[in-house]
């Protein structure tokens, strides 16, 4: 339609029920759009969304020749696209198509009637105005490159990287640590079910390594990425091993002959490493690193035992970090989370204390492969005759994290069954409310009700070795009010673990800088909608899974990954994708070269030309944030959809009205 | 050939638009041969009765500078408007309000009492304020109201062209009265005479950098620039982004000095102040709240150097109550 053809718009009122007409005086809305110069159909339905709701606007588009429309309901995050659809549907143009909400900004945070009504009107009324200066836009296709990127080596990211080779396309696995596997290879057992962590965690990193069509790159880092859905450039940089992964054996005498010892971090500092080790001994990659901080050759070049004793030679000190270019077309982010370590943890005797463990460290010493083997014992080797477990440490808390972690109350209780199944010990869980919402864990609380722990209401204050009669002598004395009872307590224990809960992963800030997106005020992705599309981020060709996105607990985790799989399969199998037509562009007529609208662009898609002297916008890349719009000084780089004169004019409707 | 008749006019303004008509030179006498001037109170003495007289659009041309401050000026261009063919808004006062309109900043009261009363060098024990109608013994003295805000010309008559610049470069008046004189077809009603439609940056020669970062604001008076780089790059802020090219680059390469901002906004902006402070809001190079507070305060009147020429066409209109 030509700019300066006469506007018929068609304004629609949506009674959402009785959502907004209970607030909003629905007739006067509808009278008041009636008015508006250039309105020539003003109706409200009951739910403007149904098929009759959407037939009813065909109809009158048809009827009364209408070129604009207005919707005036939810906001447009929930139905701008069924609309637009309609329009479509009618051969118009479905950028020709506005809408005002009615409901969240207006019905729902009021319940003035007179006020809600008059919003509403000024809304529809800028609404009217702005509709009249919309212009048609193309809509565009863009080719999705098939490969996928996988942040993240836990059982989110393997999940994740499974289902889509397994699906016959290309992954491309990014792992910080030397070998995939996460927090849950360090578990020994899991909530509810109590099955081996290893036992169905390795079968699945094996797969990871041998499948054919992952390229798994450990020791690895993403810096940089670039471009677009579908289409996206990523820098990946792998840190230098010093072992040459093709030759070596896993043989493991390098490990036995490194003199170094050095904490183990896969064993929470509980046990110690060499300067060569892996992480883990079902580690995949199962072959050794180099850590170039701790290794005498490579900080004095004195020793090279490693390289005296590896047979095949694949011991190799001049090894260096390499960059990896590659190109996929989505990518997952399953970053994860780390153990919370806030400063309270002194005021419950960790890192004063000899047997004041956190939960990671207590998974370690449980664990099998751990450093005592499985057994829970004390710092002087003997058994527990108490222990207790204090929930929500940093979780739920003002002063740390508010939110609550989630998984802690089940990790807790585990915990309890496993000491009660290997000491006998008495066993004292602090909690300040059992969360045991999931299949089968309240089932598994009642259990473990049932194993005689005895479970105390209450936040607790402190530990503290110092006794106040015999019977705490010698022991973790721990303060806490029993809140069930109105009892202040002390408790004697021999072991305390304390129920740390789950944070962000570090690494995050560069996450969010390089794949644009955003994240919450505890530090993890925000989803692109928290309920309808909660893997998806407000990147597209972004996927979120797992822990990132906040606490999860491993079932969880697992259908997330799932869940980006398909999301990451759609793209590839649609082959195309329709992006936004509302991107900025330039006019070269205006644009005087000041340069100022290159640096703001988030995408990169702004470039100088040399020989013109002007900003050249690259469309494909340009999102339309407008963020050069804003910035461009003269009104040469503009907004498709929201120039300043359709936001000028949909402010003064507002105003006027 | 009969003579163009021509009238030239202040209004709130300071003078330096007519000293650069005579800085024409001796062109000047080239509008002498062409021109009957009806009208030019700086330079000669004509009586407003005389204008009063004047048959309705006599004047061929009227080139009107100043901003209109009070009911004189309002009189003036109205009445000008009315005798004149043609009104150009002459110079940066006349177009967008110039200096005079920073005080649309303030209220008429603060500005009234500031000059009358609170002013260092002013002894005013009774605190005796201007009103336009002072009754003395003898008669009634009536002195030109002063407004509340100050208006650009075309806020308050209908303008045919405007001719910018504070004072406008000689070189562009001349090509305006040699174009008005040669009775050439005159561009459309509406047009900025002498300037483009791009930005000031366009004609600037300075070496600008890609990716603009502003970590700190400085000031003219305590560096020396460098000459070949963008001013902004410098951390001077340079209103030449957000200004019209036409002016011959007076300050930015003549002078060295960062653009003022005196040809006016371009055509595709509204407000010229706003979108400086829009501009440069993105450039600022910190995430930190305090930080930016830090950078911003190092520029002591943001408004004032934003809408040195324009206060009068911002969407801020003036100080509320």
């Amino acid at each position: 339609m030509a700019r300066n053809e006469e506007s018929r718009v068609g304004v629609f009122v949506c009674h959402c029920g009785v959502n907004i007409s209970s607030v909003v005086n629905i007739d006067k809305v509808v009278q008041a759009a009636s008015q508006q110069e250039g309105v020539v159909v003003a109706k409200d339905y009951k739910f403007m969304c149904s098929t009759p709701g959407q037939e009813m606007i065909l109809a009158d588009i048809k009827e009364h020749k209408l070129n604009r429309i207005i919707v005036a309901a939810c906001s447009p995050r929930l139905h701008e696209e069924t609309f637009k659809k309609v329009l479509f549907t009618a051969g118009l143009n479905p950028y020709f198509f506005q809408m005002a909400n009615i409901r969240e900004q207006d019905a729902w945070v009021t319940e003035d009637k007179e006020l809600a009504t008059g919003k509403a009107i000024s809304l529809v009324t800028g609404a009217i105005r702005r509709v009249r200066l919309h212009e048609s836009l193309p809509t565009r296709e863009v080719d999705i490159k098939p490969g996928v990127l996988v942040i993240g080596g836990g059982i989110t990211g393997i999940e994740a990287a499974l289902q889509i080779a397994d699906a016959g396309h290309k992954v491309v696995l990014v792992e910080r640590e030397p070998s995939i596997g996460g927090h849950m290879a360090q578990f020994d057992k899991t909530f509810p079910t109590l099955d081996c962590s290893a036992c169905i965690l390795t079968p699945k990193m094996n797969s990871v390594g041998t499948h054919p069509n992952i390229n798994l790159m450990t020791s690895s880092e993403v810096t940089d990425v670039s471009g677009y859905i579908g289409n996206y450039d990523v820098t990946v940089k792998t840190k230098a091993r010093f072992v040459n992964h093709d030759l070596c054996t896993s043989c493991g005498d390098c490990m036995e002959k490194c003199p170094v010892k050095v904490p183990s971090e896969f064993d929470e500092g509980l046990e110690k490493r060499g300067a060569i080790y892996t992480l883990f001994p079902q580690g995949v990659p199962n072959k050794p690193v180099i850590d170039a901080e701790n290794c005498l050759m490579l900080i004095k070049e004195k020793c090279g035992l490693c390289e005296k004793v590896c047979e095949p030679g694949a011991i190799d000190f001049k090894d260096r970090e390499k960059e990896t270019s590659i190109t996929v077309g989505s990518i997952i982010t399953a970053t994860g989370y780390k153990f919370a370590k806030p400063s309270i943890l002194r005021d419950y005797g960790y890192g004063i204390f000899d047997n004041v463990l956190t939960a990671p460290e207590f998974e370690r010493l449980n664990n099998s492969a751990g450093p005592t083997v499985g057994e829970i014992l004390l710092k002087d080797g003997g058994k527990p005759q108490s222990v207790a477990i204090l929930h929500c440490i940093g979780s739920r808390d003002k002063n740390f994290n508010e939110y609550c972690s989630k998984v802690c109350c089940m990790y807790s209780l585990k915990f309890s069954h496993l000491v009660k199944e290997k000491t006998g010990a008495e066993v004292f869980e602090f909690y300040i409310d059992i969360r045991a919402a999931g299949k089968s864990y309240e089932e598994f609380y009642d259990r473990i009700r049932e194993e005689d722990v005895h479970f105390i209401r209450g936040k607790v204050g402190s530990v503290t070795n110092i006794p106040l009669n015999d019977e705490e002598k010698g022991k973790l004395v721990v303060i806490a009010e029993n809140t069930l009872a109105g009892k202040r307590l002390r408790v004697p224990v021999d072991m305390v673990i304390l129920s740390t809960g789950l944070e962000c992963s570090d690494g995050v800030t560069d996450m969010t800088r390089m794949l644009k997106l955003s994240i919450d005020k505890d530090g993890f992705f925000i989803e692109k909608h928290p309920k309808l599309a909660p893997t998806e981020t407000a990147t597209d060709g972004i996927y979120i899974a797992g822990c990132c996105s906040g606490p999860k607990d491993i079932p969880e985790s697992v259908a997330s990954a799932q869940a980006t799989a398909a999301m990451a399969l759609k793209l590839i199998s649609k082959g195309k994708v329709e992006v936004e037509a509302t991107t900025s562009w330039i006019n070269e007529e205006l644009c005087a070269g000041c340069k100022l609208c290159i640096g703001v662009c988030p995408y990169n898609a702004i470039e100088y030309d040399e020989e013109k002297g002007i900003s050249i916008l690259n469309e494909v890349l340009c999102k339309g944030c407008g963020t050069c719009a804003a910035t461009c000084p003269n009104g040469a780089a503009m907004a498709r959809h929201f120039n300043d004169q359709q936001i000028l004019n949909e402010i003064e409707g507002v105003l006027l009205s | 050939m009969s003579k163009l008749n021509l009238g030239i006019y202040w209004a709130a303004s300071c003078g330096g638009c007519d000293v650069a008509i005579l800085d024409i030179h001796e062109k000047i006498l080239d509008v002498n041969d062409a021109c009957r001037i009806h009208l030019w109170p700086i330079a000669m003495d004509f009586k407003y009765e005389d204008i009063k007289e004047l048959e309705d659009s006599f004047l061929d041309v009227t080139l009107f500078n100043g901003a209109i401050r009070n009911s004189e000026n309002e009189e003036l261009a109205r009445l000008l408007r009315r005798k004149s063919k043609v009104m150009v808004s002459f110079g940066s006062c006349a177009h967008t309000g110039g200096i005079p309109a920073l005080a649309n900043l303030y209220d008429k009261t603060d500005l009234l009492n500031r000059v009358y009363v609170e002013s260092e060098s002013t002894v005013n024990p009774e605190k005796i304020i201007p009103t336009p109608k002072t009754e003395v013994e003898e008669s009634c003295l009536e002195i030109p109201e002063f407004y509340d805000r100050v208006y650009s010309l075309a806020q308050v008559v209908d303008v045919d062209y405007f001719v910018p610049g504070c004072p406008p470069n000689p070189e562009r008046i001349w090509e305006v009265l040699e174009l008005i004189i040669s009775g050439k077809e005159l561009p459309p009603k509406g047009s900025v005479i002498g300037a483009t439609n791009k930005s000031l940056c366009d004609e600037c020669e300075r070496e600008k950098k890609d990716d603009k970062k502003i970590a700190e604001f400085r000031r003219i008076d305590r560096m020396i620039p460098d000459p070949e780089i963008c001013f902004l790059d410098q951390g001077l802020i340079c209103l030449g982004p957000v200004t019209r090219g036409g002016c011959g680059l007076q300050c930015v390469k003549q002078s060295a000095m960062p653009c003022r901002g005196c040809y006016g906004l371009p055509p595709d902006i509204s407000d010229q102040g706003a979108k400086m402070i829009s501009s440069l809001a993105p450039l600022i190079d910190s995430n930190d709240p305090d930080k930016i507070k830090e950078i911003l305060d190092q520029q002591p009147d943001l408004a004032g150097y934003f809408y040195r020429f324009s206060m009068s066409e911002s969407y801020l209109e003036r100080k509320k109550p």
